[in-house]
């Protein structure tokens, strides 16, 4: 039945090194709609360097990447953007002198069209724009319940709400496909558990509650989670794929990978 | 919803506006108002500072979107205005054409040179950068000598009198006017860029370029606008100097220029167009006292300290600035405000 699900994004074969270092070794994977997926893995398993090739940080030396069918294996970052593909960073990447409003509307880039012609004269074109884009963006403000820190500069803000700015940022891109890089590390339970009903509503989507953004209305189906909480990767995702030294050594659902004698060993430890 | 206190907006346009409040619109006429008599109760000496002081913030906007707002550091701005004063000085000069015909040119002219030398950009950033906007510099002035036939080379180049329509240009008034025209309407351009979708793309690349990469802003596109737009307005500061002057010469874009727009920017506040301003007028009329009191000074005390007066306090001032308020003038200025906002109860929630 799983197979049925459309495959929207495949990972065939990519191995990636650095000088002697293979960072990634002939990992396969597939992401399809409807399903959140988990990469877990121990410190330097590769599981940053697979979401830096995802959206074209690094240039796999093998393999190839396919998004909806369409190769992008090498494609500039920027263009992956276009296509649908956003994601967060481990060590927080924001805009750190704009406030978190301008931050959101810096991401409505792709999805705006006027230049810098249009915007130096401001009246007209380039003003319905910045109006349309900002009710959206006013709209995802709400959704995380970060309405309060609008008008404030990020770099100024505490760690957790800067997480929370930088899932809105990529929820402002309205992308099909998400990726989450340990979007709850360095977080107390209570951060945790927002964050992770922030993305169980994200994947769900909201129907009626914003009927005129898509990005929260119809959800995001497809997201990827690297994350090192076990409890938390074990409750809300639909797949897990285990990386240990570039190499993905299972592959299952959480009951499947929480009984597997190789996961068990290579990351929650012999004991168990 | 009834009565507010303070400042409330009630649609986003109303919320995105620069002029908000009834005091904003008052201020702007005020400000309008004064430049318009100014000729009035102005000496011609005064009204020439004033002059110089519209054309250096034009340029200093330039520089404010390269290097404020997009982060390109560049030390070859004056360069740049040679393009564009040079470009619409041979048009007038060798071809013919009128003055408000050869001033765009001149401006585009500039923008390309500038697309050119920031073609290091997509490549390097930082300190080289650096080193490369100042081989720029030195790359263009060498051009001008070397292209003799045309541009006159060390001898410079006579202009004729600017003139729109019938009106020529002749008297200090009328050029001062020519150039407030000019700097409040690239002050409103300038502003207008950077609150919308470009200027927030070149914040973007400035903040984060790895983040802004990845939130789909293309990096050498972006790079080459910012290039392009920093040498437009330069360009168009450096027409405007030299039909001010009717002569085109390389001793009106000394390196040293470049140097201290940056050190205007520095000393207003990078990334802030009020900052450019502030910037620009402050380092100016900085020079006027020194003018002044200059000679006094330095007859009380060491006759031969005369001439670098100028470079020694401008250098003490960015310095000073850098140590102690290296946001610029106007995040002070904005410090001063926020103050009175909440006075007499300074206390925020």
């Amino acid at each position: 039945m799983e197979k049925d699900r459309q495959v929207k994004l495949q990972i065939d074969k990519v191995s990636l090194s650095f000088g002697g270092v293979s960072a990634l070794v002939d990992v396969s994977l597939d992401i399809r709609d409807k399903e959140i997926l988990a990469i877990i893995g121990p410190n330097g398993a590769g599981k940053t360097a697979l979401l830096n090739c995802i959206n074209g940080f690094y240039k796999p030396q093998k393999g190839e990447i396919y998004y909806e069918g369409q190769k992008i294996t090498r494609m500039r970052p920027d263009k992956l953007a276009r296509l649908g593909i956003a994601r967060t960073f481990q060590n927080i990447e924001l805009y750190t002198h704009l406030s978190t409003q301008d931050n959101l509307m810096a991401a409505r880039h792709v999805l705006m069209e006027h230049n810098f012609i249009a915007g130096a004269l401001y009246l007209g074109w380039a003003q319905k724009e910045e109006i349309e884009h900002r009710q959206v963006v006013e709209e995802i403000i709400d959704f995380l319940e970060i309405a309060p820190i609008r008008k404030r500069i990020v770099g100024l803000l505490p760690y957790g709400m800067r997480k929370r700015v930088e899932l809105a940022r990529a929820l402002a891109l309205g992308p099909k496909v998400l990726l989450l890089d340990e979007p709850m590390a360095g977080m107390n339970l209570e951060e945790k558990e927002d964050i992770a009903r922030f993305i169980i509503d994200v994947f769900e989507g909201q129907g009626a509650s914003y009927p005129d953004t898509p990005v929260l209305r119809d959800g995001i189906r497809s997201i990827i989670l690297v994350e090192h909480d076990m409890g938390v990767v074990m409750d809300i995702a639909d797949r897990i794929i285990v990386l240990d030294f570039g190499r993905k050594i299972a592959e299952g659902t959480p009951a499947e990978i929480s009984s597997n004698p190789e996961v068990i060993k290579a990351y929650l430890g012999k004991e168990k | 919803m009834g009565s507010h206190f303070g400042a409330v907006q009630e649609s986003y346009a109303q919320d995105l506006a620069i002029f908000r409040t009834k005091l904003h619109w008052g201020a702007l006429f005020a400000f309008l108002l004064f430049l318009f008599t100014c000729p009035l109760f102005f000496s011609d000496r005064m009204l020439t500072i004033m002059t110089m002081i519209g054309i250096a913030v034009i340029s200093v906007h330039g520089l404010n979107i390269l290097t404020g707002y997009c982060g390109q550091i560049s030390i070859g701005h004056a360069g740049f205005m040679a393009v564009g004063g040079y470009a619409s000085a041979i048009l007038c000069a060798k071809l013919g054409f009128p003055f408000w015909i050869a001033l765009p040119c001149g401006a585009l002219t500039a923008g390309i040179a500038g697309l050119i030398f920031g073609l290091p950009s997509l490549k390097i950033k930082g300190f080289y950068l650096i080193m490369a906007t100042i081989a720029a510099q030195f790359i263009i002035i060498w051009t001008i000598i070397q292209l003799r036939s045309i541009t006159g080379g060390p001898d410079g180049l006579s202009v004729p009198k600017p003139a729109i329509g019938s009106i020529v240009l002749s008297s200090k008034a009328n050029y001062f006017y020519l150039v407030m025209a000019f700097t409040c309407l690239a002050t409103l351009l300038a502003k207008n860029i950077v609150r919308t979708r470009t200027g927030r793309a070149f914040i973007a690349i400035r903040d984060n370029d790895l983040a802004a990469e990845v939130m789909g802003i293309s990096l050498w596109s972006y790079k080459l606008q910012a290039f392009f737009i920093g040498c437009v307005y330069a360009g168009v500061a450096g027409s405007l100097l030299i039909h001010y002057y009717s002569f085109a010469s390389i001793d009106q874009f000394p390196f040293m220029d470049s140097v201290w727009y940056l050190g205007m920017l520095i000393v207003g506040g990078m990334g802030s167009t009020t900052g450019a301003i502030m910037g620009a007028v402050a380092l100016r009329l900085l020079d006027e006292l020194i003018t002044m009191v200059g000679p006094i000074l330095s007859a009380a005390v060491a006759p031969q300290a005369a001439a670098s007066l100028a470079l020694i306090s401008h250098g003490l001032i960015i310095i000073i600035f850098l140590i102690f308020e290296p946001r610029g003038l106007h995040h002070r200025w904005e410090m001063i405000k926020a103050y009175f906002r909440l006075w007499p109860f300074s206390h925020e929630e």
